[in-house]
């Protein structure tokens, strides 16, 4: 049974459409990262799951229940704020205890759970110091902290990692994977960092706008983009995007400037002639010559490699290069693409176009997570 | 400091210093005065330096400003008004911060005009609903077509009478209002999901937070209320019993600038003891007056 | 400025709320609308409630010149007192914020004046300038009558200029050095690199970078002027000599409480509670809007 079902939610203010019509099924103890930029309705969805935001239409059930009019703290939800919101004038242990004070959990019962959670996020020595004092990595943890203890149904996480710096939000990364992999509790996580999105998710949920673009595991969601906006979201650097004329019978794409690309013709048998747009992978170029060729720009260097950026007569197309050969601006750079590895997308809409059933590309049929994991 | 400008630097000081003197020149004269006998604090110039009669001038000026009541009186209405002040405008100001309802912005807009608005400036009708508080109600109920008499309430002579006016304008409503916003929505949804409701959301998170805000309103409050000076005036007429320390002031100099010429060391002694308790509060508790004094008029 | 999140509990917003409207309603509103209706009537002399007269008792106010000279010197008092007062003030937080070794002690005592009850200023001001005792009137004792508030109606108003602007200048000056402290230091360091010297930061860049006070504060000045000016008036001069110094507040006082006219004092009122407002309607719309620069 699916732990959280979203169906058709929709969330307007005065007239504005912010978020169009949203479907999702949880299951129980999945992980699921909502990925999308800034304003795209990610934190408006999560917290109309909380109960902080009323629905304006559509139903979302917990647990198989709708809640739609239940108070935030009738949903069993717990839920880690981007600033942490911890309470400035009460001390890390009655931060994490409030809940079950206004639960009206005797004060000895509520001392030895916050003991226990506080042993489990390492904050022992910390509970008599309120959040001022405290660093940075420390706040998270105490903001986990309160919403562990409520034992939720559902961790709700709003870009909980955006406030720290680059390590100390890799590290906290790795606990809210080992906190999930632990207590097993379906979660749901807003970020609009991709990597945290891949590393984390079970599924990730891609949104634009409003709307959800993709739904699927990590590995699908970069090897197979559903629409043009999801791929070039999606790798650093995002998918080369090129619009292109295709010509099914010789199994080849024109670029603008006339040179051609193959593609997989068994993968996508239905292309008919016409303007696509084509996209690889930047990883997926090799430096050969007989590829298409354009004009050296510029190169980032990446210490493993480095990000060659050239341009297509107009387009600047991104190649991801090893070895140590450097080159000079405006010299000839020919790209050498694998036709498996070229991606087709309707010019107008940006979605994937039709491909044969059961190609290589298709995911591997997953595992139920809730089997997986240590309950 | 960025860069080196001794001279400038030696004007600033001696610009700062002099203004410094002439600012507390007043105080100082007020208080030398208040330490001389009668014929020395004739003399003119009269000197700078402070005799040796202030405390039998102060006791003199105690008993003639009947000090033992009106500084009773005065702590009364200023500890009224502040904690009234305090207490009201908290709990209007959460009323229209954190609740949605269709009056909320008509009411705050309301509350916030009686700021532009002094008692001074609207005194007379004032004091006419003073002499009785319930006629408002009485006068609508008959409008509406239930005639009733309400019982007259007459706030003359008495401490409501003296506070309860005061209490009446926005100050309060609008620091509260100004410190509310401030504080991240993000508590307010934690405490929601950790099972919160409003009151509780009130007593436990919003005033602990508030403290320093309530402290700075409290001082300057205490301040203004000691320093009424009109409206004491108007609704006291049993001076026995209800003057406050400032309107003991007119009492201690003989009418207007003509006439006789007023007994000045215990004029001036009278002054003292009636600036020295908001003097003291607001030097005690700078930090906090200057910090009310900003927020409660932005 | 609003909540995301709100509690939706409406009969609990409404007890929460009522206090206040209740005072409010009763002490503000009530009256003034109360002044309103006087201004439009007059009682019966027999009893037997009010009778509507339109603007008559405003055509009473506007037609006495004693009501013009009172008006003229009130604005007299607020302009003088205003300017004086700003202008000290604005020069001493410029140089307060210099930041010079012992610059704390300015910013813990200028503000003392502000903490004194607006009689005890006047009292103090009464003994300094009083003309046979105190400090001035050792001029004198030079030039014979030179000085004599109690008889001179432009000394006397002077007296309450003075008393009134030394009350004002240390609640402007925390106003000043608030907002000059809250310019960047980076500001006056950039300006620095472009050649500018300690006096030429002053006039270009912190000046123009405080007038949103500097216009929020002519408003309270002027205000207080109209206001706070009773407590002096009233210890200083009573109004004399031959009304130089009847500010319309202290006129309104006079009319309504001691000459028990009610219905003129009530058409004063309105008058000033429109000045009030006018200017408080000014500041709001157009002068905090021109001078914006975030």
């Amino acid at each position: 049974m699916a732990e959280i079902t979203l169906r058709n939610v929709r969330k307007s203010y005065a007239k504005t459409e912010v978020v169009h019509g949203v479907d999702l099924d949880v299951a129980a103890g999945e992980f699921i990262v909502i990925l999308g930029p800034s304003g795209c309705g990610k934190s408006t969805l999560l917290r109309m799951v909380a109960g902080l935001e009323s629905i304006t239409e559509g139903e979302i059930e917990l647990g198989g229940k709708v809640v739609n009019q239940l108070e935030p703290r009738e949903r069993g939800c717990a839920m880690v704020f981007q600033n942490y919101a911890l309470y400035p004038h009460m001390t890390v242990g009655q931060n994490i205890g409030y809940s079950l004070k206004i639960a009206g959990v005797p004060r000895a019962k509520r001392d030895e759970r916050v003991g226990k959670v506080a042993a489990s996020l390492g904050l022992e020595d910390f509970l008599d110091r309120r959040p001022a004092q405290l660093s940075g990595g420390q706040r998270q943890r105490v903001a986990m902290g309160r919403a562990m203890i409520r034992e939720p149904k559902v961790f709700l996480y709003d870009e909980p990692l955006s406030n720290l710096d680059a390590k100390l939000r890799v590290a906290m990364r790795i606990e809210i994977r080992k906190l999930h992999q632990r207590l097993g509790t379906t979660t749901l996580f807003v970020t609009h960092d991709q990597v945290e999105a891949m590393t984390l998710a079970d599924r990730i949920v891609v949104m634009n706008k409003g709307v959800v673009e993709q739904v699927g595991s990590p590995s699908e969601i970069y090897r197979r983009p559903e629409t043009t906006y999801v791929a070039n979201f999606i790798g650093s650097p995002g998918l080369n995007l090129i619009a292109a004329t295709a010509d099914p019978d010789k199994g080849k794409v024109t670029l603008p400037d006339g040179q051609q690309l193959s593609y997989d013709t068994k993968r996508w048998p239905d292309v008919g002639y016409g303007p696509v747009t084509a996209g690889f992978r930047a990883e997926a170029v090799r430096l050969a010559p007989g590829g298409i060729t354009g004009s050296f720009e510029f190169a980032e260097e990446l210490g493993s490699g480095k990000l060659m950026h050239c341009n297509f007569s107009g387009h600047t197309l991104i190649a991801h290069a090893f070895g140590d050969r450097s080159f000079q601006q405006g010299e000839a750079v020919s790209f050498q693409i694998d036709p498996s590895a070229v991606h087709l997308f309707d010019a107008e809409t940006g979605r994937r176009l039709a491909e044969a059933d059961g190609s290589a590309m298709a995911p591997a049929p997953r595992k139920a997570i809730a089997e997986t994991l240590p309950v | 400091m960025i860069e080196r400008t001794p001279v400038l630097d030696f004007i600033t000081q001696t610009i700062l210093v002099l203004s410094l003197v002439a600012l507390l020149m007043p105080l100082w004269v007020v208080f030398v005065a208040a330490s001389h006998d009668y014929q020395t604090v004739n003399q003119v110039p009269m000197p700078l330096w402070p005799g040796s009669h202030l405390f039998e001038n102060l006791s003199a000026a105690w008993a003639a400003g009947n000090f033992d009541r009106v500084m009773l009186n005065s702590v009364i209405v200023a500890v009224g008004v502040t904690a009234g002040k305090i207490c009201i405008a908290a709990l209007s100001a959460f009323s229209i911060v954190y609740f949605s309802y269709r009056l909320r912005m008509l009411l705050f807009w309301l509350i916030f005009i009686t700021l532009m608005l002094p008692l001074e400036v609207r005194i007379v009708p004032t004091y006419a609903v003073a002499a009785n508080a319930l006629g408002p109600f009485e006068a609508i109920l008959n409008a509406i077509g239930i005639s009733i008499r309400l019982p007259e309430w007459n706030l003359l002579n008495s401490y409501s009478g003296l506070i309860l006016p005061l209490v009446a304008t926005a100050t309060g409503t609008f620091l509260y209002r100004q410190f509310f916003m401030t504080i991240p929505d993000e508590l307010a949804e934690a405490a929601k999901m950790d099972g919160s409701g409003p009151l509780r959301f009130f007593f436990e998170v919003l005033l602990p937070l508030s403290k320093t805000n309530m402290a700075a309103l409290a001082t300057i409050m205490f301040v203004w209320s000691w320093n009424q000076y009109l409206w004491p005036l108007l609704i006291v007429t049993d001076h026995a019993n209800y003057a406050t320390a400032t309107m003991q002031l007119q009492k201690v100099v003989p009418g207007p600038l003509f006439g006789a010429p007023p007994i000045w060391n215990t004029a001036m002694a009278a002054n003292l003891i009636v600036l020295t308790p908001p003097v003291l509060v607001t030097i005690l508790l700078q930090r906090w007056f200057v910090r009310g004094l900003i927020s409660t008029d932005k | 400025m609003e909540k995301r999140v709100t509690f939706s509990n409406t009969w609990l917003a409404a007890a929460l709320i009522l206090p206040q409207m209740l005072l409010v309603f009763v002490f503000f509103y009530w009256p003034t609308g109360e002044a309103l209706y006087w201004a439009f009537t007059l009682e019966r002399p027999f009893g037997g409630g009010n009778e509507w007269v339109g603007l008559y008792n405003f055509e009473g106010v506007f037609g006495d010149p004693k009501y013009w000279s009172s008006v003229r010197v009130s604005m007299i008092f607020a302009i003088a007192a205003t300017v004086l007062s700003l202008v000290i003030a604005v020069l001493m937080a410029l140089f307060v914020d210099r930041r010079l070794p012992g610059h704390q002690v300015y910013k813990f005592t200028f503000f003392l004046p502000y903490a004194l009850a607006a009689p005890a200023v006047g009292l103090a001001f009464r003994f300094i300038f009083s003309p046979d005792a105190g400090f001035v009137s050792a001029i004198n004792q030079f030039f014979p009558g030179l000085w004599n508030p109690a008889l001179d109606g432009f000394d006397a108003l002077l007296l309450i200029i003075l008393a009134q602007a030394w009350s004002l200048v240390g609640y402007n000056f925390i106003f000043f050095l608030a907002a000059l402290q809250s310019i960047p230091r980076t500001m006056s360091e950039a300006g620095a690199m472009d050649g500018a010297g300690v006096m030429r930061r002053m006039w270009d860049l912190q000046l123009p970078l405080i007038t949103p006070t500097l216009f929020f504060l002519i408003v309270i000045n002027i205000t207080d002027s109209f206001v706070n000016s009773f407590g002096i008036v009233d210890i200083t001069t009573g109004g004399g000599p031959a009304r130089a110094t009847d500010l319309m507040v202290y006129k309104i006082y006079t009319d309504g409480f001691q000459g028990k006219d009610y219905s003129l004092a009530a058409a004063q009122s309105i008058v000033l509670m429109v000045l009030i407002v006018a200017l408080t309607f000014i500041q709001f719309r157009f002068i905090e809007r021109r001078v914006h620069y975030t």
